[in-house]
């Protein structure tokens, strides 16, 4: 299309040659440093493309079409729009802050590690910027092989069947996906290509959003996709997978599992099951409403019966995106825009607790609640920030996850003020686990597991303060981001009309 | 053509192979040689449309680019196998030119079958594929296991071919045309006579125990892991596509205008050979066990191009043929390199042999269909023809289940390649020579380009 290099070429190809690089070519030591390097080259195309929003003027550099499988109508095509810039947005900023707090001194062959990392990275990537049905399928699994491997070779004791369960539930859900894509796309209609042959149908977005399809066909293959992007969420009952495969996996990949895989089941609501099935979605929006709220009353009573800080954080992710989910299909313009900031917090804020978790695992060898106490008095600086991302994560007046979760409840409101209650009982109930967790571990007399535990050093100072920056600054003045998202917005309340 | 005779020819030239020259080696060059006449040759026969031989065959047989593709695609994984595995031949015995000759006779059925235009040339293809096979597995005289799989084969095969018989000479006996040529089948819309119906069903049965489908798959597992691993990997890979490809053009193009009144039966046993495929494969501890009944499995989505039978279909057995048979000469490659044959006999590979490891690992995701490799393109377009078939999609959501199940066995050897500790010395036994290790590289490269671009073996097809 004109130009040779766009931004959605960069944010895919920058992130997946350094994968390949950390895999083959470099050595044990750099491999770390050349992931860091990426993915802070990848966050600079990322705020860059920042400025190129204006869709009609800035076409050429947003957007990447090449013929792939012409006979069959499916094309290589990815392209910025807004929900997609603000997530590769949060996938570029999140990559760099997990690397740089990652522990490499204790992991064996540090190369492959980091590669795989980077791979994921790619995958995510692609995920978010696919415009076309078969390219979307293909980044959706390769997000997840890299995953699979890293969570298996470098996890916990029982990381294998953990691992596995993960991977076969999703694997599951996205066959299933796979029968609802065919489907739609042998109702598709011709596309023509660019150099004049003509496909009999097409796995163009536009294409299947324009399939012709009744009442009764959208409505189970609104099951299809929904089972799929239910397990990645996950909704309950989907949900089994997730507390095991966040414990045992290292907190490094559960950073990137939980701040930023579960919005790829998120975004596949917004970007492909809302606007290709309005009528099936308002149809059963009650239930899957009920299925969010019945997930986050449970996940957070779980989280208070937790003495596992993995656990507790994997089960408040649950609540939280359980929270999301629900707004998703209140399906009025306050609650999606609610959603889109929600997203970029709760990535923000999820990856700033693992940090945390992982810092206290790192430094006293375990992750019992019980057996902590008194951190305060050791790590002073810690405490602080970690308790600031706390209160983000409880959405406090002032912090990131406020306006948001403001906007959820509005528009949960508006479609039936019993689920904004109940869903607000979830608000509640992760103020209690979460302080009560935080009086456990930090505060309380020391004892001698945490007596020796030195504060953090600089590197994890920097990265918890820019977390911590990025919470105020939102706090204070979400506006550039909902700016950045209104116009997903706009068009996708078009379609549900 | 072309192929027909070329292997023939060349299948008399290995028998002689053995006897003039005493060199143990000297027969597998002599094979690579005539594997390369053999497919290229076919690749002219497919680009031209015409054969070196001309000689009436009375239209008893039909080329087209459909049938010549699937050759050149057997030849071509037969000529990969040769590379990959044809020390390990060597090793079965000392008769190793007629191991050869046996093959490239197999190779001269296959011909036959993919270009059968007559009952009776099905019939005589099917059998030259099936007598060299009985021979290929008790070829490791010394094995008990291997006699037993043997006899086991012979007796069960020559009763299918029995029943193929039988269903031959009644749709001979209701045909009003009263001839073989599978065109002039006269069937008509309505109510289909008795006789026909009896032979379409006798058929049915006999292909589908050749394809090992269930419940008629028996043989299957005894048989793959009796005979020695070089030749499961021939068996379970070229041969079973073949089995397949006569299977899809034989109901196409005879009982195609009723399709309707057997599609409920292949449903059937669709479904049963997913479910006996997969969940038997579940509980084997030994890989080549699991790796046949895995073939079952496989089989079970190949029989869709059946069910479905149309275009799509056509497309996707060829995808699948190319697919299945890369894959499984790949993993049953190496196979043949390890010192143990179970799951735990694959633990701690990784470390020892990264490429073998990362090759076997592709060769499974691809079994499993995972995108980028081949294996996820042609499950993808099986589960598009049977879609576009326009009705009973429960049996596609079926088959997706049990595709999701497959990952489980084949991800236990994945897991224990990576994840876990060997203990024992040496988890590779024989020595891997680095040709070894470029074939490898060979057919990773030849699934990821099948996987991001099947238009290279399909765009054949329409030539």
């Amino acid at each position: 299309m004109g130009n040779y290099i766009t931004f959605p070429d960069l944010l895919i190809w920058l992130p997946m040659l350094a994968g390949f690089f950390c895999l083959f070519a470099v050595n044990q030591k750099h491999a770390k440093n050349t992931a860091i390097v990426f993915s802070l080259l990848t966050l600079g195309v990322s705020i860059a493309s920042l400025f190129f929003t204006n869709s009609e003027k800035y076409m050429t550099y947003n957007n990447v079409s090449y013929i792939w499988l012409k006979y069959l109508g499916a094309n290589y095509y990815i392209g910025l729009d807004a929900t997609g810039r603000m997530l590769t947005l949060l996938t570029a900023i999140g990559f760099p802050l997990i690397l740089l707090t990652s522990q490499n001194d204790q992991l064996k062959k540090p190369n492959s590690f980091y590669g795989l990392l980077m791979l994921t990275q790619a995958g995510l990537m692609g995920v978010f910027m696919a415009y076309d049905a078969l390219t979307f399928y293909f980044f959706w699994e390769l997000a997840l092989i890299p995953v699979y491997f890293l969570s298996s070779i470098w996890g916990g004791e029982r990381r294998i069947q953990a691992t596995f369960k993960f991977f076969v539930y999703t694997f599951a859900g996205s066959l299933l996906m796979l029968v609802g894509i065919i489907y739609i796309y042998l109702h598709t209609d011709a596309r023509a290509f660019v150099d004049g042959t003509i496909a009999t149908h097409s796995f163009a977005l536009n294409a299947f959003y324009n399939a012709q399809l009744s009442g009764s066909e959208q409505a189970w293959l609104f099951a299809l996709f929904f089972i799929a992007f239910a397990i990645k969420m996950p909704i309950f009952p989907f949900h089994t997978w997730q507390p095991d495969a966040y414990d045992q996996s290292p907190t490094t990949v559960t950073m990137v599992l939980s701040g930023i895989m579960v919005k790829m089941g998120l975004f596949g609501v917004l970007r492909w099951l809302l606007p290709m099935f309005p009528n099936a979605a308002m149809h059963h929006a009650n239930l899957v409403i009920t299925l969010s709220v019945i997930g986050i009353v449970y996940a957070s009573c779980l989280a208070m019966m937790q003495d596992n800080i993995k656990k507790l954080v994997a089960y408040s992710s649950i609540a939280h995106i359980g929270l999301m989910c629900a707004a998703l299909f209140a399906m009025n313009e306050i609650s999606i825009q609610g959603v889109l900031l929600q997203m970029f917090n709760h990535g923000i804020n999820i990856i700033g607790m693992w940090i945390v978790v992982e810092i206290i695992e790192r430094k006293t060898g375990v992750k019992k609640i019980s057996e902590l106490s008194g951190l305060a008095a050791s790590a002073p600086v810690l405490t602080i920030l970690f308790v600031i991302i706390a209160l983000a994560n409880i959405a406090l007046p002032l912090t990131n996850a406020f306006t948001g979760e403001f906007l959820m409840f509005a528009g949960l409101y508006q479609k039936n003020i019993w689920f904004a209650v109940f869903a607000g009982l979830g608000v509640i109930l992760s103020a209690v686990y979460t302080l009560n967790m935080i009086q456990k571990v930090f505060y309380g007399s020391v004892n001698n597991l945490t007596t020796e535990v030195k504060d953090i050093n600089l590197t994890e100072k920097l990265v918890l303060m820019v977390i911590v920056g990025i919470i105020f600054f939102i706090g204070v003045f979400p506006q550039p981001l909902i700016d950045l998202t209104s116009e997903s917005v706009t068009n996708l309340m078009f379609k549900l009309k | 053509m072309n192929a027909i005779i070329l292997t023939a020819i060349w299948g008399v030239i290995m028998m002689f192979s053995g006897v003039f020259v005493k060199s143990k080696t000297a027969p597998r060059f002599v094979a690579l040689a005539g594997m390369l006449v053999v497919l290229s040759s076919s690749i002219i026969e497919l680009l031209t449309k015409k054969s070196f031989f001309n000689f009436d065959h009375n239209n008893m047989l039909h080329t087209d680019g459909f049938n010549l593709t699937f050759i050149a695609i057997v030849m071509t994984c037969t000529l990969i196998y040769f590379l990959l595995t044809g020390t390990e031949i060597e090793k079965v015995g000392p008769h190793v030119g007629e191991y050869f000759a046996l093959i490239f006779f197999i190779l001269c059925g296959i011909s036959i079958a993919a270009t059968f235009n007559t009952l009776l040339m099905l019939f005589i293809g099917i059998e030259i594929i099936s007598i060299p096979l009985y021979i290929l597995t008790g070829s490791d005289k010394r094995n008990l296991k291997s006699n037993e799989a043997a006899l086991k084969y012979f007796l069960m095969g020559a009763f299918s071919t029995g029943i193929m018989l039988m269903g031959i000479a009644f749709i001979y006996g209701g045909n009003p045309n009263a001839s073989f040529y599978i065109d002039k089948i006269q069937i008509g819309l309505g109510h289909m006579p008795v006789l026909i119906a009896a032979g379409l069903l006798f058929i049915m049965v006999s292909m589908s125990f050749k394809v090992s489908a269930a419940p008629f798959h028996f043989w299957t597992p005894d048989v793959y892991d009796g005979a020695p691993t070089v030749f499961t990997s021939f068996m379970s890979s070229v041969v079973k596509v073949a089995g397949f490809f006569a299977f899809l053009r034989l109901f196409e193009h005879s009982f195609g205008i009723v399709h309707e009144q057997w599609q409920q039966l292949i449903a059937f046993i669709t479904v049963a050979t997913l479910v006996i495929g997969n969940i038997t494969a579940v509980f084997q501890q030994s890989v080549k066990r699991m790796l046949a009944y895995s073939s079952i499995a496989q089989a079970g989505f190949m029989l869709l191009a059946i069910f479905a039978l149309n275009a799509k279909a056509k497309e996707g057995i060829l995808l699948y043929s190319a697919a299945y048979s890369l894959a499984s000469i790949g993993i049953f490659g190496i196979l043949t390199k390890m010192e143990d044959y179970t799951i735990d006999g694959f633990n701690g590979l990784g470390k020892e042999n990264p490429l073998m490891a990362f090759a076997a690992t592709v060769f499974l995701l691809s079994l499993t269909g995972i995108p980028l490799t081949a294996g996820f393109q042609s499950k993808f377009f099986m589960l598009m023809a049977a879609v576009d078939n326009g009705h009973q999609y429960w049996l596609v959501i079926v088959a997706v289940i049990f595709a999701a199940i497959s990952a489980y066995y084949y991800f236990r050897v994945i897991q224990a390649i990576y994840f876990k500790e060997s203990d024992r010395n040496v988890v590779v036994a024989n020595a891997v020579s680095p040709f070894f290790n470029y074939m490898l590289i060979v057919i990773i490269a030849l699934i990821v380009i099948i996987g991001i671009y099947p238009e290279i073996v399909i765009g054949w097809m329409y030539r």
